[in-house]
């Protein structure tokens, strides 16, 4: 399968995420999986009117292109010419190469959230007029309509993440290049258009905070290892993600490296309408509850785990290192 | 005299085009254009002054720590806060962990891969730096991307993931280093280490470091055997570089600074702040000022420090070629990077190699290898220095009003940030990245940037519409757009 990859209006962090996976040989696996690669902007020889002609070449369909991967924002600014990004040499603004590519393309993949929901690049008073390839923000529409679908008859499939995990983009690409039972379907997509192999999973499913969480034993302050959750705005329960169970750069995840969850898949995740690192509160509860949980429930809950806090988890919960270790308990029945 | 638009540029981080006049077969006058616009300075104003800490790493994938360190040095400053000692170590650690790799990247990704060009199919070197470096095919990379996820895994384990982390802090990092876990951190240095030495250098990381003039140099690729007999990446590319005279390519101005990095116990830089024109100047951050004259961007007519700049985008202005600024020091162009930073830390052999023939596609290149040799020990020292149990970050106020700036080291260069709150909220944020004062344009005297400068007397061969030449200049200085055009 001949994949082309462009970067739009990002940060490339996807692509050097994607460079940390987890394999003994990340550019031979993708090709054993079927995958070819025509042209990456940070990873290909081909440079100048050498790649110029790769991207018409495509566009003319004179290349069959089955997978274009889009990294980046789709800048249609200023005033809809899409003059914030020009792909060089070329002259001509980025969003209508991606228009015309997306039209040959068999899948059409959205890397990271810039490119599913505008993500970053949107935020503020987003000067560029910056949006997703089908979304712009949580709104269905974006670059290429909301009712659009690549030749092989599937919308766009938007890895979201800000960056994405190394993992969600080899799966996916090597799924949409298997035929048979792994092969890509509708079916594998979330109703925002994620890949279900990440997305059904919630950032909190495998948090090392756990204990703390379940006792509501919370972190006041950075560097604490109790819950981020009621103070310092982790949004792990709500996150659709498998950070905590995939985990990133051999070990770690947001949680793990001491900062909270930002929800960073979720569309309009860059203007959560709070400071970051601050948890916003009614009467003392934190607005955003657990995904799937009643408000009364987590309220009794809470209140009744904070009252049973075993004195360890409490202390630990807001020191940077274990003050208090689990008891031994005699060896023999329990 | 014909131009040449060349572009799109790719193996440089983001988006570059250039054009060239050129005549009797050389380059006679460079513009380089940065073709994105991304707004971030617009994007952060009124925000919660710590929500920096969430947008300027997303600035950009390759540098994202260093902008992290540089929004967390600023806001300490705002805070009048230092960090504990702890964290000043691990924010260190992270910052070296992603500078090591980023020189690792590029020499291997983006860099070498031009010498396995068919241009150069008649040079002897040519079949073995085909094996070894052609893109995506070559047996350098399938190597290289699992010993550098494997050195990343630190930024797992210090930072929680790379890029984009949230763990450095004004007051230090909210990753704490629990005693169990500087055991697998100095495992993970020591891999890496044994992968460097083995491949990349065919030697110890202290005998290249101490590699101390242009004849240590020589003497030290003549004892190691071409093709076979282990192998040494740096070394093959010192026989390209001999072979083609890549030392004759890319001078600028010389003239380099350096803004220090990694901040010590006694207040001071392991590689000092500095300004290296042939000998030694203190750096000024008082005589930054930023022209906007050729750029997309309104202000023309004055050079403000960035303290005072803004970003606004005038899509419209008439001989305006790029998106990115001219930064100036005291009203001159500098060079900034991997070379100015041992130029300034007094690195002998760096001294003596652009002694004779400036800053060049040779001698950035070598700084950047001798900076790997140094870098990689000074980590193992840092990680002993962690005390588990001790505090790895301190807690303070915001104030309502105030002003600070970061100023660090990028792996490509120097990179400023300075932040104004007003009323408890981001006033005025203004960013100076490593490749805004490489890639600068002209400025309203009309001097060009630096590699606009590198790029004059480049040799364009008759027909060649992707010339060779430009190509090691341009990446010599390892650009990161994204970076510049944030």
């Amino acid at each position: 399968m001949n994949l082309l990859w462009l970067q739009s209006g990002g940060c490339g962090g996807c692509t050097m995420s994607l460079l940390c996976a987890d394999t003994r040989d990340l550019f031979g696996s993708l090709a054993d999986a079927g995958i070819h690669l025509l042209w990456h902007p940070a990873l290909s020889e081909a440079t100048g009117a050498e790649a110029l002609a790769v991207l018409q070449s495509c566009a003319d369909g004179a290349t069959p292109l089955d997978i274009l991967c889009i990294e980046g924002a789709l800048l249609r600014g200023p005033n809809g010419t899409g003059r914030f990004h020009r792909v060089s040499g070329s002259g001509l603004p980025m969003i209508d190469w991606v228009r015309r590519l997306a039209e040959r393309a068999r899948h059409v993949v959205a890397v990271g959230s810039c490119a599913a929901w505008g993500g970053v690049t949107s935020a503020g008073s987003n000067p560029t007029d910056a949006c997703g390839l089908q979304y712009d923000g949580s709104a269905p529409g974006g670059l290429l309509g909301s009712g659009w679908h690549a030749a092989a008859g599937l919308p766009v499939i938007n890895i979201a993440g800000c960056p994405t995990h190394p993992g969600w983009i080899v799966d996916t690409l090597a799924s949409l290049a298997s035929e048979g039972a792994e092969s890509f379907t509708a079916k594998d997509m979330d109703a925002l258009g994620r890949p279900r192999l990440y997305a059904d999973q919630l950032v909190h499913t495998g948090c090392t905070r756990n204990e703390f969480y379940e006792f509501k034993a919370s972190a006041e302050k950075s560097s604490d290892l109790g819950c981020l959750m009621e103070n310092m705005g982790c949004k792990g329960t709500q996150a659709h993600a498998d950070c905590n169970t995939r985990l990133w750069n051999g070990g770690g995840s947001c949680l793990r490296g001491g900062y909270a969850c930002i929800n960073c898949t979720e569309p309009g995740f860059e203007e959560p309408g709070h400071p970051f690192a601050q948890t916003p509160k009614l009467a003392g509860i934190p607005i955003g509850l657990p995904t799937d949980m009643p408000k009364a429930w987590f309220v009794a809950l809470a209140a009744l785990s904070k009252s049973a806090t075993p004195r360890r988890v409490r202390e630990n919960a807001t020191a940077d290192h274990l003050v208090v270790t689990p008891a031994i308990r005699k060896p023999g029945l329990k | 005299m014909r131009r040449l638009i060349v572009g799109p540029f790719n193996r440089v981080e983001g988006d570059l085009e250039v054009t060239l006049d050129i005549a009797d077969g050389a380059v006679r006058a460079a513009y380089v254009n940065s073709p994105l616009y991304r707004g971030f300075e617009q994007i952060l104003q009124g925000k919660a002054p710590l929500d920096a800490l969430v947008f300027v790493p997303r600035i950009c994938g390759i540098c994202s720590v260093a902008q992290s360190s540089a929004a967390a040095q600023a806001l300490a400053a705002a805070m009048g806060l230092a960090p504990a000692a702890n964290g000043r170590i691990a924010a260190n650690l992270v910052l070296a962990c992603e500078n090591l790799a980023d020189h690792v990247t590029h020499f291997y990704l983006f860099f070498m891969p031009d010498f396995a060009r068919s241009a150069y199919a008649d040079r002897p070197w040519h079949a073995r730096a085909m094996a070894r470096f052609q893109a995506v095919t070559g047996s350098a990379a399938a190597g290289m991307l699992p010993a550098r996820a494997g050195f990343l895994q630190l930024m797992g384990l210090l930072a929680g993931k790379w890029p984009h982390t949230l763990a450095l802090q004004p007051g230090g990092s909210a990753r704490a280093v629990q005693a169990a876990e500087k055991i697998r951190l100095l495992a993970l240095l020591r891999e890496f280490r044994a992968w460097l030495e083995k491949h990349l250098f065919g030697d110890t990381l202290e005998n290249v470091a101490a590699l101390d003039s242009r004849a240590a140099l020589e003497a030290w690729m003549a004892v190691r055997p071409a093709p076979s007999g282990g192998i040494s990446d740096f070394r093959l590319f010192l026989e390209i570089a001999h072979d083609i005279g890549l030392e004759q390519l890319g001078r600028a101005g010389d003239a380099f600074l350096s803004y220090g990095n990694f901040p010590q116990a006694d207040g001071g830089r392991l590689f000092p702040a500095g300004v290296w024109a042939g000998s030694l100047a203190p750096f000024d951050e008082v005589l930054i000022t930023e022209d906007t004259t050729r750029s997309w961007l309104a202000g023309e007519h004055v050079s403000p420090h960035p303290s005072q700049g803004s970003t606004l985008p005038l899509p419209d202005k008439q001989d305006a070629y790029t998106w990115c600024k001219a930064p100036r020091l005291d009203g001159r162009v500098v060079e900034t990077g991997a070379l100015a930073r041992q130029l300034v830390a007094g690195q002998p052999l760096l001294q003596a190699l652009v002694a004779q023939h400036g800053g060049n596609v040779l001698s950035r290149v070598v700084a950047r290898m001798v900076e790997v040799a140094r870098l990689l020990p000074e980590m193992e020292r840092w990680l002993h220095q962690l005390t588990p149990g001790e505090p790895f970050c301190v807690q303070g106020e915001l104030p309502e009003e105030g002003a600070g700036h970061g100023l660090v080291e990028a792996a490509r260069g120097s990179l400023g940030h300075w932040l104004q709150i007003r009323r408890g909220r981001i006033h005025n944020y203004q960013i100076i990245a490593p490749t805004t004062w490489n890639f600068s344009p002209r400025d309203a005297a009309g001097t060009p940037g630096a590699l606009e400068q590198a790029l004059v007397g480049a040799t364009v061969g008759e027909g060649e519409d992707t010339p060779v030449t430009v190509q090691h200049i341009v990446r010599s200085f390892d650009p990161c757009m994204v970076c510049t055009v944030h």
